[in-house]
């Protein structure tokens, strides 16, 4: 594993930033990617419609790093202080980008049996810097209407001027080993998956909108049947094209009154793909994985002794992490 | 004013509300919920409050009907049978409403299909199913030989009553004491299953750990109190009404006053316990949420609703010796409880949703629907002022057509004589 120290990283970021050729890097990883290597069914229906590039570069077997593939030329630097977490840091920051580190080790979980993984999701916030480009990406990849955001960032100011500082929460589902929101559902239409990712079943779902008064997190969202072109000359097509989640092709109106929700992008990681929200992140501050995985890189930041979990008094048991 | 002209206005405000209300019917089943203001912060609104508040009516209405035909109470016996119909209009309501609410109305019966029995709302729909048919049978026997008698009068109302007794023409003795044993045995059936639905309800908001102002084991108990003195208030009112009621059942409807001011009275122990415990728990979830009854954008609906309407104003009417021995004021009285008990479920259901789970919620997207202020939109009102007008011409025509039984008339003693003697309407 390459270790760079935080000066030779800041010197070479500068200098890296158009070097970063993304088919390069593996090679030089411990880790080799086998980007060839069939991980479960092609993306079918994505590929098929060309619905969007990171699923045309998945095809061709590159790996996906998003539409900013530079992204740890942005890197924040590490602060003093954080001795302990150094070497996950290190790894996390490294020259090679950590996006490509974690879809080697997405492809190593998807060949395991869905009940051995667990997603996991961590989020640096000293690394966010509170862009919302993945909460763009979210909105983008699962075709969401107006007044759903399965991902937005929560802003706080702290402190009073002069000594002020913003902290941001990208607030994802937590994926909560102890759900909430599954017991109260009254028709089993929401439940956790063996791979722990909470996903609603579209079809069944009454709308009763139990679940969203049960989750401590805010994380569910009733669908109104809203468009954002409502109230324009005409409803523009986009608005009525399906979305793709859970790996099928849901239209518009198949999902209008019921509950949805952020599903770790179960559809891309079957394609072999990370959540639209990690590719995405201009600050590799979303780190995704396999906390099954003794090696991953979720399982390095999460036992970094940085890690904390939303609400943690109320049991529920987030398998989604913030590295304060 | 004239009784008639009083009869007039009832259901000419009746009419009114339900054109007002089909307009909103309309506009839901054709654009969906996007006309309605509530969103996923506040994901219950106007129709679940009075959701909760038409089947607490149900439920304490037929609780009183219970004193009657499983405790025998003679005190009661004139109003039994229109305890029976006064739940089995409201719930009519509250299924109404909550039908408008959910998402998939026409997917209900998922919940039957596909029950999650760990999940507090499927135990409440699979009982409230119960209960209703519970309620609609008893409603039928404690009926079925007035009817019966009535099915031989001429005209459209013999038309009405014959279909409604769906072939049965005895009118033996020995039918009407097993239609009065079948009545007692669905009566004591129906007493545990809607004490269980309606603790159901408060259950419903009492297990959920992320909002704090429910979480809690007293909710289920509350909502049971609740209903009682709700059901109670709207009986005295409607039995002060109905079919001559002043008249025939004066000293039912006083009766009724004295014991919807008992409840009323636990109720407010109760409700003042939770909120001293919250007060003093400073636990801020809790705080903000007695912050924004006392003090949000709809503090009136507690100060001058809930307490001062509601509770305050016919407390004191049911208490002053120069006012409590009216039946008229007392039911009055008590159709101001019946009223403010709607401020209850508002004050239950909208400020425990209306606070951020978490800082910055409602600031992170913007959007209507990602917002902590809750108004209930125009077609909500108009919606749920429809289902009160529906209630209301549910209520005309019961009194219009229920044959009106062998009840006393006022100021003699009650209950004698109504075993045997029934006159036709
Ligand atoms: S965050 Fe909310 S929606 Fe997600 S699993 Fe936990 S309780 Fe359910
Ligand atoms: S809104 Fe849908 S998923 Fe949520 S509790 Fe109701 S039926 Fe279940």
């Amino acid at each position: 594993m390459a270790k760079t120290s935080r000066r030779k990283l800041l010197k070479g970021a500068a200098a890296s930033v158009s070097t970063l050729a993304l088919a390069a890097t593996p090679l030089s990883r411990a880790i080799p990617v086998q980007a060839s290597e069939a991980i479960g069914p092609a993306p079918g229906v994505l590929a098929r419609r060309g619905r969007n590039l990171s699923a045309a570069l998945a095809e061709r077997g590159a790996p996906s790093g998003g539409l900013l593939p530079a992204t740890h030329a942005i890197s924040v630097p590490l602060p003093t202080g954080s001795g302990t977490a150094v070497a996950a840091q290190q790894a996390a920051a490294s020259a090679e980008s950590s996006v490509v580190r974690m879809q080697a080790e997405l492809k190593r979980a998807m060949e395991k049996p869905i009940a051995q993984r667990k997603w996991t999701m961590v989020i640096d916030q000293r690394k966010c810097v509170g862009c919302s480009a993945c909460t763009v990406a979210c909105i983008a990849e699962n075709n969401l209407p107006p007044g759903i955001a399965y991902r937005p960032v929560l802003e706080e100011e702290i402190g009073e001027y002069p000594k002020v500082t913003r902290r941001f929460t990208p607030r994802p589902c937590m994926h909560c080993d102890e759900p909430p929101c599954v017991p109260v559902c009254p028709v089993g239409a929401t439940y956790k998956r063996p791979d722990g990712v909470v996903v609603i079943n579209y079809d069944r779902c009454i709308g009763c909108r139990y679940c969203i008064v049960a989750c401590p997190y805010g994380a569910r969202s009733f669908d109104f049947g809203e468009h954002y072109t409502d109230g324009t000359p005409g409803r523009q097509p986009y608005e009525e094209s399906p979305a793709l989640e859970y790996g099928k092709e849901w239209s518009r109106s198949s999902v209008e009154g019921i509950t949805r929700k952020c599903h770790f992008c179960v559809h891309r990681l079957n394609a072999g793909m990370l959540p639209a929200c990690v590719t995405t992140c201009i600050g590799e501050a979303t780190y995704f994985g396999d906390l099954n995985d003794p090696e991953s890189l979720v399982t390095e930041l999460v036992t970094s002794g940085r890690a904390v979990r939303l609400k943690e008094e109320l049991g529920t048991k987030p398998n989604v992490y913030y590295l304060v | 004013m004239s009784a008639k002209v009083l009869k007039s206005a009832f259901w000419g405000v009746g009419v009114a509300l339900v054109l007002a209300g089909s307009w909103a019917w309309i506009d839901r089943w054709v654009n969906g919920e996007k006309n309605a203001n509530y969103g996923s912060l506040v994901p219950w609104g106007l129709w679940v409050a009075a959701y909760i508040y038409f089947i607490g009516l149900s439920a304490g209405s037929f609780l009183v009907s219970s004193l009657v035909y499983v405790f025998q109470l003679k005190r009661f016996e004139s109003i039994g049978r229109l305890a029976l119909f006064s739940a089995v209009v409201t719930l009519i309501l509250a299924l109404l409403s909550i039908s408008a609410d959910l998402g998939h109305p026409f997917r209900a019966w998922h919940v039957l299909v596909y029950p999650n029995f760990g999940s507090p709302m499927a135990w409440m729909i699979w009982l409230y199913s119960a209960y209703f048919a519970v309620i609609m049978l008893e409603l039928w026997f404690v009926l079925r030989y007035d009817l019966v008698v009535a099915s031989k009068s001429a005209g459209f109302r013999g038309t009405f009553y014959r279909m409604l007794v769906f072939g049965s023409r005895d009118e033996s003795p020995e039918t009407l004491a097993s239609d009065r044993q079948i009545v007692r045995i669905l009566a004591t059936i129906g007493v545990p299953v809607a004490i269980m639905f309606h603790g159901g309800v408060g259950a419903l908001f009492g297990v959920i750990s992320a909002r704090p102002a429910w979480h809690g084991g007293l909710f289920p108990i509350l909502f049971l109190v609740s209903a009682l003195a709700s059901g109670g208030a709207l009986l005295a009112i409607v039995s002060a009404v109905f079919q001559d009621g002043l008249r025939r059942n004066r000293d039912t409807v006083l009766a009724l006053g004295t014991l919807v001011l008992g409840l009323l009275a636990i109720d407010l122990l109760l409700q003042i316990s939770e909120t001293l415990v919250g007060f003093y728990g400073n636990e801020p979830a809790r705080i903000a949420n007695l912050k924004t009854i006392y003090g949000g954008p709809y503090w009136w609906v507690f100060w001058v609703w809930q307490l001062g309407l509601g509770t305050l104003v016919p407390l004191a009417l049911l208490v002053l010796p120069a006012t409590r021995k009216d039946p008229r004021v007392v039911a009055g009285a008590c159709g101001l409880i019946a009223v403010g008990f709607l401020a209850v479920r508002l004050n239950i259901v909208i400020p425990g949703l209306a606070d951020e789970q978490l800082a910055g919620l409602s600031e992170a997207f913007s959007s209507p629907r990602l917002t902590t202020d809750y108004v209930p939109s125009t077609i909500e009102f108009l919606f749920t002022a429809g289902l009160v007008g529906i209630g209301l011409l549910l209520f005309g025509l019961g009194e219009w057509l229920m044959p009106h039984g062998g009840e006393p008339s006022a100021g003699e003693a009650p209950a004698v004589g109504t075993e045997g003697s029934h006159v036709t309407a």
